[in-house]
């Protein structure tokens, strides 16, 4: 199928594009947009998350073609994101950050914690994280640097 | 002679400077070693066995070579060199050849111009097999009976060792336990991957995810019958390892279909082939038998090990090492005996993972001091402290411990925790066991407050000659006007997470004063760092970089002396403080030259090799000096257990560990905070089954690894009781945290239901009581 996709901010036409691909595969292996993961595939580990519109989800189990009509940003495309530039900070500060292979998912799913609620508790950002993986750090540091970058973007908007 | 101090610098040693890799992960620009693509590139596909043993008699390409967008098909007929590659023996074939030992054993390699491509195609390739017979336990393997599944035999390799004499006690108490541990995987969170680039001179280059690119280019320089020169193994980046990367994976098929097809080629695990394309923690039954005074003086351990190695050897003949010696846990003990094995079967193969038999082995020891304690009606933690090993005592290999031991103060720091919430009944749903599930209402929880201590051995043991190189340079760079010195330092040490690329430039920072240094890139084109396992690369490459810098130290020195004459000789005389600052060489405070003056146009470099002092090989009855340096760590750990369901939560965990000296802080409770946590996931839930050979759970829906909601508030606290040996006093910081968790979580468990708990990862059943006897399969 012809594939229309509105990804970082721009249009990508793909043709040929298998129905059955999922939108992670066609970020990585035709968009070379390698910042989502691929530990599972399977919706398990969060390494893949992206946002459709404003909400977080593991591009690995949205069809490619699902996402036509709607906005996709990846890791890469909140460069200039404000939360999310606060929450880069604040893993690489803090100690949240290992091997690496987790980290966009962490960064993604965490921008979108923290855009949803800013005051998001220290319980929601748990729960909120609960669908990512992290074989390294055991979460502690992770934690620590999601608080880190609320309190920041407290303080900074203050 | 001129002494240069090491003083504390921004950025050196001893502080916890970001990541210089940080900020590409957390961009998500950091290219992953399954994040590479190269022109023409291909795509790669292993066709694998379905049976756990089986006689390959006849294999069919046409049908592949045929199909769409196909390149290349490969067989064992096409390995040009050795078909065979291990880390110790080379007794696994890069394709299997004329018999199967495992489910998953790569038999062909397909590349294609699309992943997809290549797949299909490589359900093409038609193998004709023919089953035969699978050995399954270690009972079976070591039948005589049973036909030898490599030439040798299937006893991989068995260590006794015997101090003093069991028998001669008459012992109060005697505590006896058969524990049995389940089969771990390392799931680190990037899979297998790689991109192999043929080169014009025939060689190839292979940028892959390794823990020792080394290793790797040894191995494939036989199987590709190319001289080492021609390989060119680049570290790219890696999503974890664990273990799982000691040995090569998808190395030489990379290397083969890129030769084979000359372009590029590129491959990326699934999760489920990650499964079963790596080793595995070793499963293990330990049976144990403990002997004390009424007063708890331990009197005797005796304690057998099987483990299974799996079809091939990997590094089974260091882990079953591991695992005898260390198998009375740090605790002193004159009279021993300690018999283990390894045996191939036809299941996974096992290897490396963190821990790597210590792991086993402090699941049986700690399991049996908390029974010994139970049965003396001590406390466990003042049994093991009446029993604990001090400076001067030997091990069981007869190897005295040297220097302070720090395994006291850990059980002090541990016992003298406070903050045990007492069992709220009112607690939310939350913080039960089985959270929102609603499965309870608090009417069947009981909290229990469990301990664990562990250690092992940092380096590589029994007499290996291990090294790690470094170059360091100083250069001048222009910027604008200015001139300033820069560093770079060089090593082949595989950065794998752990932060080691951070601690080659703290250290630069530490001994040279220069601020801007730059870590490069890691291929073989510097002689080898050794592996990143055994808890070693800060000691070693570590080692290697400070040697680097103190000879470029040297050689500032020297020419201060030649260029700056009689000023500089005179400030720099005998016992005076040398010191290199701000851009200068500083006698005292004096400036002696800038930098840029001694380091001149060209630069400056070095380039050392650093050896650690010799290790022995085991003589008779497992005696000598097998073993480097020591490290420990233990763990409180609070569990709650709902004992109507089997449901568990940990309410708290708090690790101590002695690293001798913490380079970087905030990485070394990194390594504590991660490595407790794979602990819990051994605990609680980890454990790969194993059904005639096959692998019954190889995804992250059906193998769990803990999530963020199944680690409780962890303190983490950190001793530096120097190794007076090792450079800077530091010791491994990578595994020790990984030893304890385990038993500390299952103790807690143990404290909670009063029950003994003989598997590990405790499931359910395992602690309700109305289910008792249910699977359990230790004796009473
Ligand atoms: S790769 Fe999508 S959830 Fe794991
Ligand atoms: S940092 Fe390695 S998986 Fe999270």
């Amino acid at each position: 199928m012809n594939l229309d996709l509105h990804v970082n901010g721009r249009d990508h036409h793909l043709p040929d594009v298998p129905v059955w691909e999922s939108l992670l595969s066609v970020l990585r292996d035709r968009l070379a947009l390698y910042g989502a993961k691929n530990a599972c595939e399977q919706g398990e580990c969060g390494s893949c998350s992206v946002m459709l519109d404003d909400e977080v989800v593991c591009s690995c189990l949205v069809m490619a073609g699902q996402a036509t009509g709607r906005r996709v940003r990846t890791v890469e495309g909140l460069e200039q994101d404000r939360v999310c530039a606060q929450v880069r900070r604040s893993m690489v500060e803090k100690g949240g950050v290992q091997c690496g292979f987790c980290t966009p998912g962490f960064v993604v799913a965490g921008t979108g914690i923290l855009a949803a609620d800013p005051d998001a508790d220290d319980e929601t950002i748990r729960e909120g994280l609960a669908g990512n993986l992290c074989r390294c750090t055991g979460y502690t540091k992770i934690l620590e640097a999601m608080a880190d970058a609320r309190e920041t973007l407290h303080e900074d908007a203050s | 002679m001129t002494v240069l101090s090491t003083a504390s610098r921004p950025g050196g040693i001893g502080t916890s400077p970001v990541r210089p890799d940080g900020d590409l992960k957390v961009r998500g620009l950091f290219a992953f070693s399954s994040d590479l693509s190269a022109p023409e590139m291909l795509w790669g596909h292993t066709v694998r066995s379905p049976h756990a043993h089986a006689r390959v008699e006849h294999v069919d390409i046409s049908r592949a070579r045929a199909a769409d967008g196909v390149v290349a098909v490969l067989t064992a007929a096409d390995v040009p060199g050795r078909n065979g590659f291990g880390l110790v023996v080379d007794d696994q074939p890069v394709l299997a050849g004329d018999v199967v030992r495992y489910i998953g054993e790569a038999v062909a390699l397909v590349a294609a111009e699309t992943p997809e491509a290549a797949r299909r195609a490589a359900a093409l390739v038609d193998v004709v097999y023919t089953e035969l017979d699978p050995v399954g336990t270690v009972e079976e393997a070591l039948d005589p009976r049973t036909p030898p599944l490599h030439p040798d035999g299937n006893l991989v390799r068995a260590i006794d060792i015997r101090r003093g004499d069991p028998s001669r006690h008459a012992a109060d108490v005697v505590v006896t336990g058969s524990y049995t541990v389940g089969m771990q995987d390392q799931a680190p969170l990037g899979t297998e991957s790689g991109l192999a680039i043929p080169r014009e001179d025939g060689g190839v280059q292979l940028l892959v995810n390794s823990q020792w690119i080394h290793a790797d280019r040894n191995q494939l320089a036989a199987v590709l019958d190319l001289p080492p020169a021609k390989i060119d193994v680049t570290l790219a980046g890696v999503g974890g390892a664990f273990g799982a990367r000691e040995d090569i994976t998808l190395h030489a098929h990379l290397c083969l279909l890129a030769l084979a097809s000359g372009r590029p080629v590129k491959m990326v695990y699934s999760r489920e082939e990650s499964f079963v394309g790596h080793v595995h923690r070793h499963p293990a039954v330990l049976r144990y038998e403990h002997g004390a005074r009424a007063d708890g003086t331990l009197l005797y351990v005796r304690c057998a090990i099987d483990l299974d190695g799996g079809a091939y050897a990997s590094t089974s003949w260091a882990v079953v090492s591991n695992a005898a010696a260390f198998a009375v846990g740090p605790y002193v003990c004159d009279d021993v005996e300690i018999t283990s094995r390894v045996v191939y079967t036809n299941n996974p193969p096992c290897g490396a993972m963190r821990g790597f038999g210590a792991v086993q082995a402090a699941i049986g020891h700690e399991a049996q001091m908390d029974r010994l304690a139970d049965a003396l009606g001590m406390d466990p933690v003042e049994l093991r402290l009446r029993n604990v090993l001090e400076e001067g005592d030997l091990l069981p290999t007869g190897q005295p411990i040297r220097g302070v031991v720090p395994a006291r103060r850990i059980l002090e720091e541990l016992r003298d925790l406070v903050g045990v919430p007492p069992l709220d009944p009112a607690a939310g749903l939350l913080e039960m066991p089985g959270g929102v599930g609603n499965v309870t209402h608090g009417e069947g929880i009981r909290r229990g407050v469990g301990y664990g201590i562990g250690f092992k051995a940092g380096g590589m043991p029994e007499g290996i000659r291990d090294y790690a190189t470094a170059r360091v340079r100083l250069l001048p760079v222009r910027d604008g006007s200015e001139v300033r010195v820069v560093a770079q330092v060089q090593t082949a040490a595989a950065e794998i997470g752990q932060g080691l690329s951070t601690v080659v430039v703290q250290i630069v920072r530490s001994e040279l004063g220069v601020a801007d240094v730059v870590a490069l890139p890691v291929d073989t084109s510097l002689g080898s760092a050794g592996s990143s396992s055994a808890s070693r690369q800060t000691y070693m490459t570590g080692g290697a970089v400070q040697a680097a810098c103190r000879a470029l130290r040297e050689e500032l020195i020297e020419r201060a002396h030649e260029s700056f004459g009689h000023r500089a000789g005179s400030l720099l005389e005998h016992g005076h403080e040398a010191l290199l600052r701000d851009g200068g060489l500083y006698a005292e405070d004096a400036l002696v030259a800038p930098l840029t003056a001694l380091v001149g146009e060209e630069g400056l470099e070095a380039v050392r090799r650093f050896d650690h002092r010799p290790t022995t090989p085991y003589g008779v009855d497992g005696q000598g000096e097998p073993h480097l340096q020591f490290i420990f760590a233990g763990h409180r750990a609070v569990a709650d257990v709902d004992t109507e369901t089997g449901l568990t939560r940990l309410v708290r965990l708090d690790v101590v560990q002695d690293v001798g000296k913490a380079i970087h802080p905030v990485a070394v409770e990194g390594q504590m905070q991660g490595g407790t946590a794979q602990g819990v996931g051994l605990a609680l839930m980890e454990e790969i089954q194993v059904e005639r050979g096959r692998i019954r759970n190889a995804s992250f829906t059906d193998y769990l690894i803990p999530t963020v909601l199944d680690l409780p508030p962890m303190t983490t606290t950190i001793l530096e009781i120097p190794d007076p040996e090792a450079p800077y006093g530091v010791k491994g910081a990578g595994e020790p945290a990984t030893i304890s968790s385990t038993p500390a979580v299952v103790s807690a468990l143990r404290r909670a239901t009063g029950r003994d708990l003989f598997h590990v990862p405790v499931r359910p059943w395992d602690l309700i009581a109305e289910l008792d006897g249910l699977d359990e399969r230790g004796e009473q």
